[in-house]
């Protein structure tokens, strides 16, 4: 397949970007001031991340609708308000996750942004559950721009007005150079924030916009630091089609209606988990030194026993200490245990860590 | 100190009598980006030509860093593990990672030019 590119490819070049392919797509994984800095500017300032890549579906349909999805996403699909979103997931028959998403009530049904490299795959098992009752469209003519920072809401404010009353999860529709842009509050940087969804043909000038306003361009690079010091899970990584969402530590994301009564594709796998006898647990961890334990480093108890896996890790700028998530057998999940990451043939202390590792507080 | 020279494994190497300083290239730095951890061998460990003889992480990736020299390791720059950083900063001169007693003179031969060696880099960039 060829590589793809969002609509605003030669723009992220203009601005330095390095590429990298993801998903199919040729995004920027750093622009020149580099990671670090672009990862600090996002927490202090207002980043732009072109999130393009990701999948935006639309479904049109109500209660029908509504009914039919709840049977594929475990969220209160009826209680849900208009232009409110939830986290949830896909989940498959063994109760693992095909994909996590994010769910918006609007207007004339639901908007779910999908991850990039599970998109088409998502698109069969939706259309697939909903048996062709609803229209439903994938949509390539859109761009989605995520803003994100402290600085996000004033700066947004200033070119779509009535962006800084939306509250944290909630989204609306917005006038754009007459054209209509639905922006959500959200992100994945655990700051303050909007994501954008436009044509791609004003994506352009928008971007444009934000970057005359001192906004600084981020690419996928710190994107990851930023959601791993979050504690936000990576699709692929931290989360997948074995992982269930009890394990994941996502149980909060799963109404209590639909933890009772169940009724979505691989409850019954899951039904043990939720009432409490998981195996294992997914939990941040902090290795005691500068060490880095990156995906598939093995975790062991203080006893030498082989106790789970590192899913994802880095270094963290804001913390300014190497940070990680994994699974671990449950009855090493409790935070401030200490365990061992084997990196590069040594075994290297580190402690069970509560998330996430960083913490600020959204506009509700 | 004698000129500097550059192997392809993106290493330059300065000489004073029998000791080698090895660090990493600029151009090397910046292919990695943010260096947030480095490992650097024992003093007194024996390392081969084109050997693993350390590593250098970034936010994105770990990477090896290899020696260009066969010799003992005589010293280890410690600073650099304390504050990675600094390897972005000035890798080709404070940011220096250790020093090898050379054990033998005609590897140096084979190592490249200033010239030659940003020819390669600019061929080779990874």
């Amino acid at each position: 397949m060829e590589t793809q590119k969002t609509a605003l490819y030669e723009y992220h070049r203009s601005l330095g970007a390095k590429f990298v392919p993801f998903a199919g797509y040729e995004m920027p994984v750093q622009y020149s001031s580099g990671i670090v800095n672009e990862h600090k500017l996002t927490r202090s300032s207002a980043g732009m991340f072109d999130v393009s890549h990701m999948g935006q579906l639309s479904i049109e349909g109500s209660k029908e609708l509504a009914i039919e999805l709840e049977k594929i996403i475990p969220i209160d699909l009826s209680q849900i308000k208009l232009n409110q979103s939830k986290y949830s997931f896909l989940t498959n028959e063994e109760g693992g996750i095909y994909d996590d998403l994010i769910v918006t009530k609007v207007e004339k049904g639901f908007n779910i942004i999908l991850n990039a490299a599970c998109k088409n795959n998502d698109f069969k098992i939706i259309s697939g559950a909903l048996k062709n009752k609803f229209k439903i469209t994938l949509h390539k003519n859109l761009s989605l721009i995520a803003l994100q920072g402290p600085k996000s809401s004033q700066i947004l404010e200033k070119i779509i007005s009535g962006v800084s009353s939306l509250k944290f999860m909630n989204g609306n529709k917005f006038s754009y150079n007459g054209e209509d842009v639905y922006i959500t509050r959200s992100g994945y940087t655990g700051e303050d924030g909007f994501e954008i969804s436009i044509s791609n043909k004003l994506a352009l000038d928008l971007a444009k916009k934000l970057i005359s306003q001192n906004v600084q361009p981020i690419g996928l690079g710190a994107r990851d630091t930023l959601r791993l010091e979050a504690g936000l899970c990576l699709y692929g990584h931290d989360i997948n089609k074995s992982t269930n969402p009890i394990e994941a530590n996502l149980k909060w994301a799963i109404s209590k209606r639909r933890r009772e009564e169940g009724g979505f594709v691989g409850y019954e796998k899951i039904k043990s988990d939720l009432n409490g006898s998981l195996s294992r647990l997914r939990v941040g961890i902090k290795p005691e030194g500068k060490i880095i334990a990156r995906e598939g480093v093995k975790i062991f108890s203080d006893d030498d026993n082989e106790i789970g896996s590192i899913t994802s890790g880095t270094f963290g700028p804001s913390v300014n200490r190497p940070i990680a998530m994994g699974y671990v057998k449950l009855n090493f999940s409790k935070p401030g245990t200490k365990v061992f990451l084997e990196v590069r043939g040594k075994k290297h202390e580190a402690k069970i860590s509560e998330l996430p590792f960083y913490k600020k507080n959204y506009v509700r | 100190m004698s000129e500097k020279k550059y192997s392809k494994q993106h290493e330059w190497v300065t000489i004073e009598g029998d000791i080698a300083t090895i660090g990493i290239t600029t151009h090397a730095a910046e292919m990695l980006g943010d260096v947030v951890f480095v490992e650097l061998p024992e003093k007194g460990k024996n390392v081969e030509k084109e050997g693993q003889a350390g590593v250098v992480e970034s936010t994105k990736a770990a990477s090896d860093v290899y020696t260009p020299i066969t010799g003992e390791i005589t010293d280890t720059n410690q600073s650099i593990v304390d504050d990675p950083g600094a390897v972005n900063k000035d890798p080709e001169g404070s940011a220096w990672f250790f020093k090898i007693k050379i054990k033998n003179k005609s590897e140096l031969d084979q190592l490249m030019s200033k010239a030659n060696y940003d020819k390669f880099a600019k061929e080779n960039p990874n």
